[in-house]
């Protein structure tokens, strides 16, 4: 095959405070034509360094190419002037960003920016551009483009921007696309969409696709060829399926059992990688991973291992034949272990009632929640008049039981953060009860409801917004007990230390400010926070859809550690679930701010009753590249919660819909011991 | 040949960003210099105000009958005027009054319409509904004309003048503040700290208040500059202070019928606001780069 991109000992300096810094050091890598690359690595690796070298737009941003060439399609990119790439952008290599909603100007509606963009590449009329454009936007899927064409971006969901973002990098029919995480800020269902979307359009586009991505599970999905990047220079590059049956270098092991050990039950820990991804200014000498890396010698600590080839690939690593021996040895028992666990399937399913998945004892209920609404009145809507409401929680019951972990998922708008702070009385119930232990929750205030809130904790998605900017962390971690417990100032600051060792931070960081830690210690911080009163239960709402993999495994060991030490009860929510099956010991699913199933978390994965969790199961990219599975990829988006379908609320995207879903609303109901499910025509 | 919409999207939005961050380290260093000489500045001018006695080589009000309007000389840097009195002398002296009317009205605009603001943004509701109205009334009326309404009812004293400016100043420190604290109030830390019982008092004071605080004392930094003159502006239309010390503006105001003859009665009074409305406002902009918590090296 022909090459389309070489890229050969690039290096790229930033400017900063600080004097330079080099960001990338060193990196090669081809693309072939009709071939689909993935850069994969944590973030601050330099994935998007890459990419925007390719584009040339790090001249926008202080960066500088210190070294080596990028030819796409024997032209060398590195020489080029601004005005003469300007001319390559959209027609020779087109990009798809991250946030679908930022890179659009939200000004101009979609069909003005597509065909603007058709019309300065290429001589048409606005009419044949116009047109252009509605092929391409029925080409990646948008229903109904000659309405989208007149709307604005505000008015389309992300999936839906996004698509409307590849038809805009089509639009001109590239050679090379670039696409930089275009599916992190998406539904894990619309993100199968996209993923299977891009799949098609590289066919039938003779493209090449260069895909950034944290996630090993999309690399596994569609990259015919893998490079890890870490820390600015290449860690390994090799075919996708030898890199995942095979990984040359400890990072890329390491990274492989973050994600493969979340398919895991729960109780195992997680193996991670420990550390965090070194920062630019403080690069350690020789192998930049051998801080991290359980296989570092003195050699790794002194010299840096240059990028060795061998058949077709090629790791940066002095010990690759160690760690392939550890591997070999590893799979061996692993498998054991698989053949184990399916004999104790077999048994299963021979005697029902034995069931091999011990339940937890049946410990009574720490929450019992029955009917619970919340509806958020429409702005706009006048009060008096035919009331327009999000139903964002409609009609949920359902218990959790002490020392459990409770997971809920569902997409984004199925209502489950907001069921969360209702739970803990951030928002007050529309209707229903909730009991608390003892107490009924619904109808306390003020210093009652602040009495309870010791015993109610919660741990946050963004580890960046919910630490106050202007504290320090000791203050952070001590105001729980500033609120509820007089203490002195040395009983405090012993308190707070204990806390940051209990998380496994040193306690000398109770002086410092938030923004001097990394995602992964901050969400330490946030933990911290939460477990400081002893509270009885802990509400981690996308605890950690924020994290890196590697440091995802080790935010979840600690969970499951303090759950042990403390005897906590968890609500934990994601809308990914491959954590929650790990930490979980019931799952409920939530669609449209209804509960359709609640089961014991091995259950739900190995038989789910409701249509709607088997197309969730299914459209997790998995990182075992043997099982490229044919996708039952759920069609279409969520409803609006302000205007739920009829009957059951997912006949709309169901494949086994029949009238009777239209018009008759199913009830939740048993389907196994402990599992219950609301669909008339239970799997 | 032109770009592609999304390159072009990126490339918009960096050509802001792309003249400061090319010469960072060089602005950075000559930023420092400005802030010192603006240090400097008001150091001076405060000196005057404290101890004009030390500075100024004569008396305010001794009138050298030899000398009227004499051009600036080595004797009288900043010539005389037309009682024979030392123009270098005048501002020395002049600068109390109007640094107190420019520090007063500012701590007392700032706090009212601080005050305002934060409770309207943090109660919300009808309080907010309605105390908003009443700024935005406010907000209707020019801020020289309001100050000289007041001025010229109450007739003219230091205390009128300095609440005159400052009402004319509050509607505007109450929308920031209001802005500031509403946003503030939306943050996840706030909710991180309702979620473990702390009053909504103490959210108040403790997160709410020092996070939204900064952008106020860099607008109330700001503000000193304008108050002085507004001040200033109000002696020179006559309604300030009659006094055998003039502040700035009323010289200013004294001076502006010989503009043609004596050109320095008027000019060097007008620069030393110029000079400290300047330095105020240097100093307002460095404070508001040190007030960013991710800016604070530990």
């Amino acid at each position: 095959m022909e090459r389309l991109l070489e890229i050969n000992d690039l290096s790229v300096d930033f400017h900063t405070r600080r004097g330079l810094l080099r960001a990338l050091s060193e990196v090669s890598l081809t693309i072939r034509r009709g071939e689909t690359v993935c850069l994969v690595g944590e973030s601050g690796s330099g994935k998007t360094i890459t990419s925007k070298a390719v584009m040339r737009l790090l001249d926008y941003e202080n960066g500088r190419i210190a070294g080596g060439r990028i030819r796409l399609d024997g032209l060398d990119l590195t020489a080029l002037s601004q005005n003469e790439l300007r001319s390559l952008r959209g027609k020779k290599m087109a990009m798809v960003f991250q946030e679908p909603m930022a890179a659009f100007d939200p000004v101009y509606t979609i069909g003005y920016q597509l065909v603007e963009t058709i019309r300065r590449h290429e001589t048409r009329s606005k009419k044949e551009a116009w047109e252009h454009a509605v092929s391409l936007l029925a080409r990646v899927g948008i229903p109904e483009p000659r309405i989208r064409m007149k709307q604005y971006p505000g008015e389309l969901s992300g999936g839906m921007l996004q698509r409307a973002m590849i038809a805009l990098a089509l639009s001109c029919g590239p050679e090379l696309l670039i696409a930089d995480e275009p599916t992190t800020a998406l539904d894990v269902t619309i993100q199968a969409q996209i993923l299977q979307l891009l799949q098609e359009l590289k066919e039938e586009f003779r493209m090449s696709i260069l895909l950034i991505t944290h996630d090993l599970g999309i690399a596994a999905e569609i990259a015919d060829r893998v490079v890890v990047l870490y820390a600015g220079r290449v860690a390994e590059q090799a075919p996708a399926a030898e890199l995942f049956a095979r990984p040359h270098h400890p990072y890329t092991r390491g990274l492989l059992d973050s994600v493969a050990a979340l398919d895991t039950e729960k109780g195992e820990k997680l193996r991670s990688i420990a550390g965090s991804i070194p920062s630019l200014s403080a690069l350690p000498d020789g192998c930049l991973f051998h801080p991290r890396c359980p296989f570092a010698s003195d050699k790794c600590r002194n010299e840096a291992p240059p990028l060795i080839s061998r058949n077709g690939r090629a790791a940066a690593c002095w010990h690759t034949d160690k760690l392939l021996t550890a591997t070999n040895a590893e799979k061996g028992s692993a498998r054991q272990e698989i053949e184990l666990l399916s004999e104790k399937l077999i048994l299963a399913e021979k005697n029902p009632s034995a069931s091999p998945f011990e339940s937890p004892e049946a410990s009574p209920d720490l929450f019992q929640v029955s009917g619970l609404r919340k509806f958020y009145r429409l702005k706009g809507s006048l009060p008096g008049r035919a009331r327009a409401h999000i139903r964002a929680v409609d009609d949920v019951s359902f218990a959790i039981r002490r020392g459990e972990t409770f997971g809920l998922v569902g997409e984004s708008g199925s209502g489950k953060s907001t069921l969360g702070r209702v739970l803990l009385q951030l928002e007050k119930a529309t209707a229903g009860r909730i009991r608390f232990g003892d107490r009924e929750l619904t109808g306390l205030r003020g210093a009652a409801l602040r009495e309870v809130r010791k015993d109610m904790q919660m741990i946050f998605q963004d580890p960046y917004g919910s630490l106050d900017p202007r504290w320090n962390v000791g203050d952070i971690i001590g105001e729980p007990l500033r609120v509820h417990e007089r203490l002195t100032a040395s009983e405090k600051k012993e308190r707070v230390a204990r806390l940051l060792e209990s998380v496994g931070l040193d306690a000398s960081y109770a002086n410092r400010y938030p923004h001097e830690f990394s995602g992964g210690q901050r969400q330490r911080i946030g933990i911290a926070r939460a477990i400081a009163l002893s509270p009885k239960f802990v509400l981690a709402d996308e605890a950690v859809s924020a994290l890196d993999v590697s440091v995802q495994a080790q935010v979840v060991n600690l969970l499951q550690e303090l759950q042990e030490k403390l005897g906590l009860t968890y609500l934990f929510i994601a809308h990914g679930l491959q954590v929650v099956r790990h930490l979980s010991d019931r799952i409920g699913v939530m669609y449209l701010g209804k509960l359709v199933e609640i089961a014991p978390s091995r259950e739900l994965f190995l038989r789910p009753a409701h249509p709607y969790t088997k197309a969730l199961i299914a459209s997790i990219p998995s990182a075992d590249i043997g099982a490229k599975r044919e996708r039952i990829a759920l069609q279409g988006e969520i409803p609006s919660p302000a205007r739920p379908p009829s009957g059951c609320r997912f006949h709309t995207r169901c494949p086994l819909a029949t009238a009777r879903c239209k018009e008759e609303e199913p009830e939740l109901r048993t389907i196994g011991s402990e599992h219950v499910a609301a669909c008339h025509y239970p799997l | 040949m032109r770009e592609s919409a999304t390159a072009k999207a990126v490339l918009q939005k960096r050509k802001w960003e792309l003249p400061a961050l090319r010469s960072s380290g060089r602005r950075f260093e000559l930023s420092r210099l400005f802030v010192a000489g603006a240090v400097a500045v008001i150091a001076f001018i405060a000196l005057c105000a404290i101890a004009p006695q030390w500075i100024a080589p004569y008396s305010p009000t001794e009138m050298l009958a030899d000398s009227l309007m004499q051009a600036p000389s080595a004797a009288h840097p900043f010539g005389t005027d037309y009682f024979g009195r030392d123009v270098f002398s005048l501002v020395v002296y002049g600068s109390r009054d109007s640094l107190f009317i420019g520090l007063m009205s500012v701590v007392v605009g700032g706090l009212v319409g601080g005050t305002i603001g934060a409770l309207s943004g943090y109660i919300g509701g009808w309080f907010d509904t309605i105390l908003m109205r009443i700024i935005d009334t406010l907000m209707t009326i020019p801020g020289i004309l309001l100050a000289l309404a007041i001025a010229a009812a109450m007739g003219p004293s230091l205390t009128n003048i300095v609440l005159a400016v400052a009402s004319s100043a509050i509607p505007g420190y109450a929308r920031v503040m209001r802005g500031q604290t509403m946003s503030i109030n939306g943050r996840p830390y706030i909710t991180a700290a309702r979620s473990i019982g702390v009053s909504r008092f103490g959210i108040f004071r403790r997160h709410v208040l020092p996070n939204s605080l900064s952008p106020l004392l860099v607008m109330a930094t700001l503000g000193i500059g304008s108050s002085i003159l507004a001040g200033s502006g109000l002696s020179f239309l006559g309604l300030g202070l009659l006094k055998e010390i003039p502040d700035w503006g009323t010289l200013l105001s004294q001076g502006r019928g010989y503009l043609t003859v004596a050109w320095w009665i008027c000019t060097f009074p007008g620069l030393a606001i110029t000079l400290l409305v300047l330095a105020v406002n240097i100093l307002g902009d460095w404070l508001r780069d040190r007030l960013d918590p991710k800016r604070k090296e530990a």
